[in-house]
């Protein structure tokens, strides 16, 4: 089995992770909120180095942190024209939201802890090089969902254009 | 001579071992503190490397003008960068009432960590990488991409028209010039096989890169003009367009570090460049990490001609390069590269 | 592996370090007399009109789509470009499929004028 996660950088990346995701939620400049997703999503990517999958951890950094947060925050920057510190209250259901968020924790804790997980065999292998599995079963065992992806994000291209052009034409 | 540094870091190594065995710290400590100290040292390279840069840079761009450049400060005006350095340190730190102070702030610090970060994969000489990670150029391209998130904050935070505008446009420039610049590695990539940078220095033993992938180089050079914000590419940094763009309200020592930022990003990309089809740092008779450094000043020195012989480019007709031209033309380089090696290679 | 990754994040604090200490230095060297004049925002030496915000301009929104739609094929290009010495010619195929399928794509963004700078 491959080396153990260091606990301490593991607690860390958690507190860090978890404490940006509230703050996301819970901040009132939007542009803030942001800012702090940014964090998660590259304490995420800490996450999948911890479980040495060095490809898809800069995978994590250069789609997310790279690409989805700058089309975020360009439509955050783009759209907002009012007082920008108080753009993201609370609203009225923050009970009522904390009670079902701390049910589906419970929900989903239960489930991860209480199923038996198995360690499928090629996990045990010793990798040369993760880059390499993934390129090999990404063009034989499971072409169709590549290709799959493929048209994912070609539908994701026209719907996003349509969608912009629709914006144009009302000017 | 050739393993001068490789010496050096070896004894610095033994002290260290040294000192984690009197101190009983725990085994891996000896390990990570050379990294520290590799990184330290990285970090001076580059500094002292962007200070001659800046004054190397108004010297060419004085001489290609037919003036004289600075003369004053020392001998010739060698010590101008030093001067300038000084300066900024000293300026006050004026951060405009209406600014997001955090962002503002926070923005300047990040700029220079991805810059910093990207040198850990660099090979400075055969066996001297700091880290040779398995997925090596992949994680420059990754690491590199978070710097637009730092210029939006920059932009965002000073909470002016200008900045804002210009961040925005930095931004959408940086964010379109990514997809060439990746694209012509590609082509290295398949060639070489492999994703570490010490792998692909030792694909070009033979022969560099640069003569199996011409164009993939040229659209290498014209998108990292780009992603730099350099050379014919500097719209958003114009001072007669947008005054500084993002870097309006910033003074003193933040504005000092987006500049360090600017100049270190441009010898990391020469580096880059130098090592994906130049050969890296490899080449008869001279120790490795000289060739290293000369062929990274040749990159380097390339950038700065293009960027005084050549015009500014208009917005748009920036973006129309990038996207009916540059994409399309390094998809077809995939394709032929592709081909051509299935060819060669046999079936 | 993860003795690598650290020795990045050793990277990251040396970074983070460097741009914290070169701040301290300068705060500590440098006079601090703010006034109202030099704390107002810059408009070409003008007073500000208007709020700051920004015209909404599709195009930065669509460049950083269509950047993000490609992002997304440079990830499964490159496993493939590290493996293609190795891979069959069916797999050079599939991923032209692959390309051949978002190259539409650019194609459709191109022809709709998304790609102009207005």
């Amino acid at each position: 089995m491959s080396g153990m996660a260091s606990p301490v950088i593991f607690w860390v990346l958690a507190v860090v992770t978890v404490g940006a995701g509230l703050a996301v939620a819970l901040t009132r400049n939007i542009v803030h909120s942001a800012l702090f997703l940014v964090l998660t999503f590259i304490g995420t990517a800490g996450f999948f180095m911890l479980l040495e999958a060095d490809f898809l951890a800069a995978v994590q950094i250069l789609i997310y942190a790279g690409g989805v947060s700058v089309l975020l925050v360009f439509g955050v920057m783009l759209t907002r024209h009012g007082n920008i510190k108080l753009s993201n209250p609370l609203n009225r259901y923050k009970i009522t939201g904390g009670i079902v968020a701390a049910l589906l924790l419970l929900l989903t804790g239960g489930l991860i802890l209480y199923s038996e997980w198995e360690v499928s065999p090629e996990a045990l292998r010793e990798q040369e090089s993760t880059v390499s599995a993934i390129a090999v079963s990404m063009l034989s065992e499971y072409v169709i969902p590549f290709e799959a992806a493929a048209l994912l994000l070609l539908v994701a291209l026209i719907g996003a254009v349509l969608l912009a052009k629709g914006v144009k034409h009302s000017k | 001579m050739e393993s001068l540094f490789i010496n050096i870091g070896n004894l610095c190594r033994e002290k260290v071992v040294e000192l984690t065995e009197v101190l009983n710290l725990p085994e891996a400590f000896a390990g990570y503190f050379m990294v520290l100290i590799y990184a330290i040292a990285i970090l001076t390279f580059v500094l002292l490397n962007a200070i001659v840069l800046v004054y190397l840079e108004r010297k060419i761009a004085a001489y290609l003008q037919q003036r004289l450049g600075p003369n004053r400060v020392g001998p010739r005006g060698i010590l101008q960068s030093l001067a300038d350095v000084v300066k900024l340190l000293g300026k006050e730190d004026i951060i405009p009432r209406a600014a997001d102070k955090w962002i503002f702030r926070l923005a300047a610090v990040l700029v220079i960590v991805p810059t910093v970060m990207v040198y850990a994969v660099i090979p400075f000489g055969k066996d001297m990488i700091a880290v040779d990670l398995n997925i090596g150029i992949f994680y420059f391209i990754a690491i590199s991409s978070t710097a637009t998130i730092a210029l939006l904050m920059a932009g965002w935070g000073s909470n002016n028209k200008y900045s804002l505008l210009g961040s925005m446009r930095v931004v959408a420039q940086m964010v379109s010039y990514e997809i060439p610049l990746v694209f012509s590695m590609l082509g290295v990539i398949m060639i070489a096989g492999s994703l570490q940078m010490s792998d692909i220095v030792a694909a070009q033993k033979d022969m560099w890169f640069i003569v199996f992938q011409p164009v993939a180089f040229l659209i290498f050079i014209i998108a990292a003009t780009a992603e730099l914000n350099r050379g014919p590419f500097d719209l958003p940094e114009g001072e007669q367009e947008i005054i500084a763009g993002p870097f309006t309200e910033y003074s003193g020592m933040r504005y000092a570090l987006f500049f360090t930022a600017e100049y270190a990003n441009l010898i990391s990309t020469s580096a880059i460049a130098a090592t994906l089809f130049l050969g890296g740092p490899s080449g008869p008779w001279l120790p490795s990490w000289m060739w290293f450094l000369i062929k990274v000043y040749a990159m380097i020195l390339f950038f700065m001609w293009i960027r005084w012989t050549i015009p500014r480019i208009r917005i748009d007709h920036l973006m129309k390069l990038n996207w009916k031209f540059l994409v399309p033309l390094s998809l077809v380089n995939i394709f032929v590269t592709g081909v051509a090696l299935k060819l060669f290679s046999g079936w | 592996m993860l003795e690598q990754f650290t020795s990045i994040g050793i990277f990251i604090f040396v970074g983070l370090g460097f741009a914290v200490s070169s701040l301290l230095v300068a705060w500590i060297v440098r006079p601090k007399r703010p006034n109202p004049l030099k704390m107002s925002t810059y408009e070409c030496g003008l007073e500000t009109r208007g709020r700051t915000w920004i015209q909404f301009k599709v195009s930065y929104f669509l460049y950083a789509l269509v950047f993000l739609v490609f992002d997304v094929e440079v990830v499964f290009l490159i496993p493939w470009a590290v493996e293609f010495l190795k891979l069959p010619w069916i797999a050079f195929i599939e991923m032209f499929i692959f390309i051949g399928i978002l190259v539409v794509g650019l194609w459709y963004v191109w022809k709709e004028g998304a790609l102009e700078w207005k």
